[in-house]
């Protein structure tokens, strides 16, 4: 009896493997983003991929999320995966159109590309518009605990040096960004191709290794709020989000240093198979009322002016979202480094974190 | 004829083999030996496992003495486990099992929620007004989370020895005079090495790779051999450094359960039976 019930099951199974396909004639696009960057109906805010799937029933959207844009490139590098759709940010779009890893966007399919404002337009990654579309914008600065830090500790980058909060501070674990702090903090340009500057860096991150809890990306969100860890260098937008649960974290964009000021953008690699069906969809997220609805639970800045009047006016309004015009030319932007520059990076990077002296191969 | 049979029916298992464990390992063995940039032969990935060396070392220290803490705790509960009545021994197999249907990831973060600073254990000691403790990014953390993960792999080999061993040499040995101290030492302990030993091996084995543990548990100067492999593929875009690494990290294992193993062989070998 025992036998003829596994053998139904397996039956029952096997089944169930063979019915998905046929069941559905949807065209699937795989959209990868980064975690927590897209509205799915928490808070009382849209659910943007549900409201997506109703205006176009013949689309399935199947959505993946990465934590840094290197694992997203280190992925779609690796080949053998299909992706419709990625967002990554403005230097790593560059190093992909120079690797031709992406398809020029057909406007015809992306209409509402005409909202975006025109100073997120002909950025230096993309000059021509061929292969990206803003989807938002940001800053990178220091988030603390007023609770547990000392207003006057709070000078600039040095912050995160502090012994006096080691163990409770946190660092990004992606070179790019660990590098912007560290040369930042040294007075060298985030741009730098330098590789004595680069190991200058290095050896202040490597310095730093002792008084870090953790690298973190995504868990920052966990650690921040429950007071594991008080410091952390963070995107403005998420800071708004950890605020929303813990009312002592402020955020700090040093006032004689640099920072660096970042877009991220929607684009379509050369692995999509389904290119009309992602442009309908980055044209769905550039409809200034869904980018409006989506950027009240996103938080991070919105390249359109048009979508404003649909968002919270608190979000709107708020300084760390919005910042002031002076204080965004203290800002630069990422622009894509040579090959052999990004490779070295990563290379002293993985040296400091896997704590073995540094050194230049 | 047999034989003929018997090697048809190898045959598929002999298959995967080639397919899935000898050709990925002549793939990482082609890696190592590459230069990340170029695909040229290079020895260079080679002559950086130097660099590398304090986090090998500290790799096998750790999971030694988490082997040695498995055992310490692991040998007792099979031990009593060996002697229950039938029931009794299905039942606590079956607890020794249960942690282990859930996902090692899972049960990992769990004693991050216990231990971190402001964890379950802290919030605990604060409301009763004693002061909290540091207890997580330590290495006892490290060592927990690997004794806690693996001692399974320990208690479940040395029950199935144990639970072998006739009792009529434990009889036999107490007729002849022995105590009870006696009896353990030198009948029961010498029948179960074979079980101690492939405790050990069972512990250790996946304890000196592991990389998600020390990430979680560890501080950032606790760094572990398999971190390190698992960063230079995901973030370090380096497989070929990678490679290198898990070709020592390969050897090294070799190595300690060869000389386990001999150690091991010996010992049976002077166990009369």
């Amino acid at each position: 009896m025992k036998k003829y019930i596994c053998l139904l099951l397996t039956v029952l199974l096997l089944a169930g493997l063979c019915g998905c396909d046929t069941a559905d004639d949807r065209v699937t696009i795989n959209v990868y983003n980064w975690g927590q960057y897209i509205s799915e109906g928490d808070d009382g805010c849209i659910d943007v991929i549900a409201l997506f799937e109703e205006r176009y029933p013949n689309i399935r959207v199947n959505y993946v999320t990465f934590d840094s844009n290197e694992t997203m490139y280190t992925k779609m590098a690796g080949g053998g995966i299909t992706v419709d759709v990625i967002i990554p940010s403005d230097y790593m779009v560059g190093r992909l159109i120079e690797e031709n890893m992406l398809l020029e966007l057909d406007y015809n399919n992306i209409p509402n590309a005409q909202y975006i404002d025109s100073r997120f337009r002909n950025t230096d990654y993309d000059p021509e518009n061929k292969y990206s579309i803003p989807y938002t914008w940001g800053t990178v600065g220091i988030i603390y605990n007023s609770n547990y830090v000392d207003e006057e500790d709070v000078t600039g980058w040095e912050l995160l040096w502090n012994e006096k909060y080691a163990d409770k501070i946190l660092m990004f674990d992606n070179s790019r960004d660990a590098f912007g702090i560290a040369q930042n903090l040294l007075g060298y340009s985030i741009n730098s191709t330098d590789p004595e500057e680069l190991k200058a860096c290095a050896e202040k991150l490597a310095e730093q290794r002792p008084v870090v809890q953790q690298y973190i990306m995504d868990q920052v969100f966990d650690l921040m709020e429950n007071e594991e860890a008080w410091i952390a260098p963070y995107y403005a937008g998420d800071y708004l989000t950890m605020a929303e649960e813990n009312e002592a974290l402020c955020f700090y964009l040093p006032e004689d240093q640099g920072f660096n000021l970042f877009i991220d953008a929607m684009c379509i690699p050369t692995c999509a198979e389904n290119k009309e069906a992602a442009e309908t969809f980055i044209n769905f997220l550039c409809e200034p009322e869904i980018a409006g609805g989506n950027m009240d639970w996103v938080c991070y800045g919105t390249p359109l002016t048009a979508a404003k009047e649909f968002m919270d006016p608190e979000v709107v309004n708020d300084p760390v979202s919005y910042p002031s015009e002076e204080t965004l030319d203290r800002g630069t932007g990422y622009i894509s480094l040579p090959r052999s520059t990004t490779r070295l990076m990563e290379e002293l990077f993985m040296q400091v974190r896997n704590g073995i002296p540094v050194h230049l191969p | 004829m047999k034989k003929n049979k018997s090697v048809l029916l190898s045959a598929p298992y002999i298959l995967w083999m080639v397919i899935f464990t000898l050709i990925p390992l002549c793939v990482v063995l082609y890696y190592a030996l590459t230069d990340v940039e170029t695909g040229a032969f290079s020895v260079k990935n080679m002559e950086n496992l130097v660099l590398y060396l304090p986090a090998f070392w500290r790799s096998i220290l750790y999971s030694l003495v988490s082997a040695l803490i498995c055992l310490v705790i692991g040998y007792p509960v099979a031990y009593y486990m060996a002697h229950c009545s039938p029931t009794a021994q299905k039942f606590l197999y079956m607890l020794v099992m249960l942690p282990m249907c859930m996902s090692f990831l899972l049960r990992t973060l769990a004693w991050v929620g216990l231990l971190q600073d402001t964890g379950i254990i802290n919030n605990f000691l604060d409301m009763l007004g004693l002061p909290r403790l540091s207890l997580i990014r330590t290495p006892g953390a490290v060592i927990l989370g690997m004794v806690y993960n693996y001692l399974p792999y320990m208690i479940l080999p040395l029950y199935s020895i144990i639970v072998k061993i006739d009792h009529r040499l434990i009889e036999a040995a107490e007729d002849l005079g022995c105590n009870g101290v006696q009896v353990f030492a030198r009948v029961v302990l010498p029948l179960s090495m074979p079980g101690i030993l492939s405790g050990i091996t069972m512990v250790f084995v996946p304890a000196v790779s592991t990389f998600y543990i020390s990430n979680k548990l560890g501080s950032t100067d606790i760094v572990l051999i398999g971190d390190i492999i698992e960063r230079q593929f995901k973030q370090g875009d380096n497989a070929n450094m990678g490679a290198a690494l898990s070709l020592l990290l390969m050897i090294l294992v070799f190595v300690c359960t060869g000389i386990m193993n001999r150690f091991g062989g010996d010992e049976e070998g002077g166990v009369p039976v």
